[in-house]
């Protein structure tokens, strides 16, 4: 059964459609990266996977009991975030915050999935340090602990790599894989690097103001689509 | 010390002192997440609205704090708004609805009463100010805003870090930032007899921003900024007690030389 599915999906901002023909499903346990060039409407389209902001038209299921707020989100970093006074387990705690529902403060099973995660990214050592002081790679560690806090089943990773130095990018490449094997969460990446999608995700979305591709990565490799996208070389 | 210890026995500076404590806690706490949000102007445009209504309020004879509460409670959640909509800027709007309270509540003073000590002791604060009422009124709310604060601190420390991924994950953060608002306009209308319309946004700013220079956690930095700003209050009083300068300036200067400390201790580690 599919996890997400999109049907005749279209947004529009003030009256001028951004995005529009989106049709995919995925199943548990699928990896897919969505690209496509600035301004194609990949950011729109993770604003609507998030309830941020509602379609034109068409719809978005979720399966398996998903819920919209039980998406793990990990959004591209602001200049705000950058230098504030939070302590990384103050800033994975808060992946916790859906859980809560109507209780105030977080509990003992909440505090415990945090250190889980923690122990997952690999950060509990730096669990006191400040976020600010942190390198561009471990604030993203930091950032995925939280959203894997936030979700068991569904990540929705924007440019997850963006500003990262080449050993900090294939590490946060090599954890975003291995959650995806290990706790068969699906995977919905954003990014600009092509190449490396290809090489990690199992389906590829491209967009373009409407839905270019979509299909296998297997598939995607061969298509003339990647190849004009790529500038003439091969995969 | 004797001295010292006979400045507690005039009520008035009982009241001063415990009202003030309990506001000067209020405006550090909310003003850790304002100046993280970058929503500092607000506690400035609300003291500004603070002033007209209470100008407006004594040239009718009302109750000051059951006109002012309400009117800056409203502004409050209107600048909120008006901050977010795309089509004014957020600060141009909170500057233009300050001014304008500002004005109206000037020409109200002109025409009723003039300009005398009441007046001047909304602009300027008076320790004097506060009568029984007030006071018993002031430390009801303050309390309230006080246990609303800690009982949100998981969901207002993860609005103020990250609106984006708390709305994502089904947060109403329409509702906390309302909620700050609110809480903000409360402690403004609360601490601005005391510290003056035109300075009582420096004791939901200074805190924060002292305590930014040392502390690299959220919950470091919120303890360090009510301790700070209870400090300060203190002291601050008490220097105007015994130098007969000006209470709200003087807590201002007290939270200033405090913020310049703060800030050598951080460059130094």
């Amino acid at each position: 059964m599919a996890i997400l599915n999109c049907e005749n999906l279209s947004f529009a901002y003030d009256g001028r459609t951004v995005l529009e023909d989106v049709n995919f499903s995925l199943n548990a346990g699928d990896y897919l990266c969505v690209v496509g060039e600035n301004g194609s409407g990949k950011s729109t389209l993770i604003k609507g996977l998030l309830g941020l902001k509602a379609p034109r038209s068409g719809s978005i299921t979720f399966g398996e009991g998903l819920k919209s707020t039980e998406i793990g989100y990990l959004p591209q970093q602001t200049q705000l975030q950058r230098d504030f006074p939070a302590s990384v387990w103050e800033v994975v705690l808060s992946g916790c915050l859906n859980g809560l529902d109507r209780r105030l403060m977080y509990n003992k099973a909440d505090r415990e999935r945090a250190r889980m995660n923690m122990e997952r990214m690999g950060i509990e050592d730096i669990r006191d340090k400040s976020y600010q002081e942190l390198s561009g790679g471990q604030q993203q560690r930091v950032l995925l602990a939280r959203a894997l806090c936030a979700t068991k089943k569904l990540l929705l990773l924007d440019e997850p790599v963006t500003g990262l130095d080449p050993i900090a990018t294939g590490e946060m490449y090599n954890l975003i894989k291995l959650v995806n094997l290990c706790d068969n969460i699906t995977v919905i990446m954003v990014s600009h690097d092509i190449h490396e999608a290809v090489r990690y995700a199992t389906r590829i979305l491209h967009l373009g103001h409407r839905q270019l591709f979509c299909g296998s990565s297997a598939e995607y490799k061969e298509s003339d689509l990647a190849r004009r996208f790529l500038g003439g070389n091969r995969i | 010390m004797s001295e010292f210890l006979n400045m507690f026995s005039y009520h008035f500076m009982q009241r001063a002192l415990v009202v003030g404590v309990l506001v000067s806690l209020c405006a550090a706490l909310l003003g850790v997440s304002l100046v993280l949000k970058r929503y500092s102007m607000i506690g400035d445009g609300l003291s500004h609205v603070g002033f007209g209504a209470l100008a407006i309020a004594s040239a009718f004879n009302l109750a000051p704090l059951a006109v002012a509460v309400p009117v800056v409670v409203i502004a409050a959640v209107l600048l909120l708004r008006l901050s977010r909509s795309s089509k004014l800027n957020g600060d141009a709007a909170i500057a233009m609805i300050s001014s304008s309270a500002l004005a109206i509540g000037v020409i109200t003073v002109s025409l009723t009463s003039g300009m005398n000590t009441e007046v001047s002791s909304y602009m300027f604060g008076s320790v004097l100010s506060l009568s029984r009422s007030d006071a018993v009124l002031s430390v009801i709310l303050s309390v309230a805003v006080l246990a609303l604060f800690i009982l949100f601190y998981p969901r207002i420390f993860a609005v103020t870090f990250d609106e984006t991924f708390s709305r994502a994950t089904g947060t109403k953060t329409e509702v906390y930032n309302t909620l700050l608002a609110v809480l903000t306009a409360v402690t403004v209308v609360l601490g601005m007899r005391m510290m003056g319309a035109l300075l009582i946004s420096s004791l939901i700013i200074f805190p924060a921003l002292s305590a930014m220079r040392v502390c690299k956690s959220f919950k470091g930095v919120v303890l360090c900024a009510a301790l700070i700003s209870v400090i300060c209050f203190v002291a601050g009083v008490t220097v105007s007690y015994f130098l007969e300068t000006p209470t709200g300036a003087s807590v201002v200067v007290t939270d200033l030389i405090a913020y310049c400390v703060f800030s050598l201790l951080g460059t130094k580690k």
